[in-house]
């Protein structure tokens, strides 16, 4: 039985090697060298936090802050959805979950443009608000409109998660509570949260990683003037040629997602008990 | 350092093998009787029916592949080690360090007849000076877009791009290369200085700029301002060329302290297969039914002496088309910064990262 199973985790096994550790493996080395010479040296990862020049930690924050609120908002507005969904009838749910998915058919590059085309001073909200007599909005190539691009690609991977984790939930318990003597405020705080929180955790990490390793949103929808990590480390493979620099970066992103990921599940273990995650 | 270099794209490249033999397995191997030639092109600059009609010709297979930048290009050729393409169609500065790089192989003119149509205008330029590695394909100029309708009185310095009446109304290039060679421009320097306290100044310059800046972009500058999204745009003249056929509002200048002038020439990597079929292909490109085919479709300017003589008048007195003599004596191609490019690149990030 265990033999068998080993063996069909052979392909993945193999893919992982090859389209997943080996590239690790070459981001990790690149980022050790500087183009000059063989030797392996910390340089680019000094030159990342030199304190005489934080211009590279500032962009981190920023992208660190701008994918912080993107996530909140989506939570916000994604777990009373996800809440709603789940209280659904069978196939009225069914029909709802549906049309979340249905945008992410169509390209994520196409949705952003749509976007543009919304909030531009030419755009259908300012067209509309000044037949209406109002004065028009500044909404395009701003921090606000960064954060919307993001809420809206990744706010699917928000509601889904909590979704799946609120319907596994044994209706008994929740019987319980009520029989008990619990109201609705406090079988909803008591119960149904903390039951739901592996796939707030899984939510929060699903739109906080692209969110905060987003390039092309930043690019389109904030004009390129507050570059995000993500445009920095572009620009290193892309235009600057710098692979070794590049590779720091996405280095120190990955560590810095991998730590908050292991915070996030270790808060989750002492709170739920065994998650998702 | 070059031979580390080499160590590095190695790797890669053996990555990228490794790969590909896994896949090249089912593949069929290639008919040996017939001849194909990889050509490498930028994306959208060349007619769709050019390639079909060359193998029409020729019998010459085409295998046709695009890059979106020039970096783009240099980095895909290294890490194939040149041997997914034969001809190749990189700018000016790249060629050069193509040429420093020794990836490039000499031309040979007499297989290619028609070169005597290109205009010698294009031809012993800097990047290039013998012209024995570069035939030109497309060239044109850097300049202001301006919608005049948004505009008060003629723009005609790149000083209207520090006005402050057209505050959040700029579009800059998201191109350190692009935007800090107008700013030196402007302040009378090189295009390709290397001096740090010059750079230092023009850096400054966009610094204080950067408020006016409506969005540093890149090709969706053609959508907004054909949208009216802002009075100012520094483009490439070709895409002003397509925004003005869009919208009659939109005029175009070379400003007065002078600008850009790029030329994208066909040119044969060094590794190539097969050297004279990438001959026959550059000779075919600029014939001049090809020539007319290509600049028709492209809408940016031809080096093709007949090409040129046979546009409209109107087309002949307009800076995006044609500039004058004079105009383009103003202005600089661009030179491999070789070492200076990441001090470059490292203003730029300061500037869009502060």
């Amino acid at each position: 039985m265990s033999r068998r199973l080993r063996l069909t985790a052979v392909p993945y096994a193999l893919y992982a090697l090859i389209f997943i550790v080996a590239p690790l493996l070459l981001i990790l080395y690149y980022s050790l060298t500087t183009g000059q010479g063989t030797a392996l040296s910390l340089d680019n990862f000094r030159r990342f936090f030199d304190p005489s020049d934080t211009v590279y930690l500032r962009v981190l924050w920023r992208s660190l802050w701008i994918a912080g609120v993107s996530t909140v908002v989506c939570f916000v507005l994604g777990y009373p959805m996800a809440y709603i969904l789940s209280r659904m009838k069978e196939r009225t749910r069914h029909v709802v979950s549906f049309l979340f998915i249905l945008p992410m058919w169509m390209n994520f590059l196409l949705r952003t443009y749509a976007w543009m085309t919304l909030l531009e001073r030419t755009g259908v909200i300012n067209t509309v608000l000044k037949s209406l007599g109002l004065p028009p909005l500044e909404l395009m190539y701003t921090a606000g409109a960064v954060v919307l691009g993001n809420v809206y690609n990744f706010l699917p991977f928000m509601i889904l998660p909590i979704y799946t984790s609120l319907t596994k939930i044994d209706q008994n318990l929740i019987e319980a509570s009520e029989d008990l003597g619990a109201g609705r405020a406090i079988t909803f705080f008591r119960v149904v949260f903390p039951l739901s929180f592996p796939g707030i955790m899984s939510g929060f990490t699903m739109t906080f990683m692209p969110a905060v390793t987003t390039f092309i949103i930043s690019k389109l929808l904030g004009g390129g003037q507050n570059a995000l990590i993500g445009d920095l480390i572009e620009k290193q493979f892309k235009v600057a040629g710098d692979w070794g620099f590049g590779s720091a970066m996405s280095v120190i992103l990955m560590v810095l997602i991998l730590l908050s990921m292991n915070a996030l599940s270790r808060y989750e273990k002492e709170n739920a008990g065994g998650g998702l995650m | 350092m070059k031979l580390f270099r080499c160590f590095r794209y190695g790797l890669l490249a053996l990555c990228l093998l490794l790969l590909a033999s896994c896949g090249s397995a089912s593949a069929p191997g290639g008919d040996p009787a017939s001849v194909t030639l990889k050509v490498f092109n930028w994306g959208d600059y060349i007619d769709p029916d050019v390639t079909d009609l060359f193998t029409q010709e020729t019998g010459i297979e085409v295998i046709y592949t695009m890059f979106e930048a020039n970096e783009d290009m240099y980095t895909s050729i290294k890490a194939s080690g040149g041997v997914s393409h034969d001809v190749v169609i990189p700018s000016d500065y790249m060629i050069r360090k193509m040429i420093n790089e020794d990836m490039l192989r000499k031309i040979n003119l007499e297989n290619i007849p028609n070169y005597d149509l290109i205009d010698d205008r294009f031809k012993d330029l800097d990047f290039d000076p013998q012209n024995e590695y570069s035939v030109p394909y497309m060239w044109g100029t850097v300049g202001i877009a301006y919608n005049t309708t948004m505009v008060d009185g003629p723009i005609d310095s790149w000083t209207a791009l520090w006005d402050e009446r057209y505050r959040k109304n700029i579009f800059m290039m998201d191109s350190v290369r692009d935007s800090l060679g107008v700013t030196l421009k402007m302040l009378g320097y090189s295009m390709n200085t290397k001096n740090e306290a010059e750079l230092q100044e023009a850096y400054e310059k966009l610094v204080a700029q950067k408020p006016l800046v409506l969005a540093y972009t890149g090709d969706e500058v053609k959508d907004k301002m054909i949208a009216g999204e802002a009075a100012l745009a520094v483009v490439y003249a070709g895409d002003a060329i397509t925004i003005s056929d869009e919208n009659p509002d939109i005029a175009y200048v070379i400003p007065r302290e002078g600008s850009n002038m790029w030329v994208d020439s066909m040119c044969i990597l060094k590794t190539a297969q097969n050297p004279e079929a990438a001959e026959a292909f550059i000779n075919f490109m600029c014939s001049t039914p090809i020539a007319q085919r290509n600049w028709e479709y492209i809408n940016y300017s031809s080096p093709q002496t007949e090409v040129i003589a046979q546009m409209p008048e109107e087309f002949q007195n307009n800076p995006a088309r044609n500039p004058s003599a004079e105009e383009l004596a103003r202005c600089e191609v661009f030179e491999d910064l070789s070492q200076t490019t990441q001090y470059y690149e490292d203003l730029w990030t300061r500037l869009i990262g502060a």
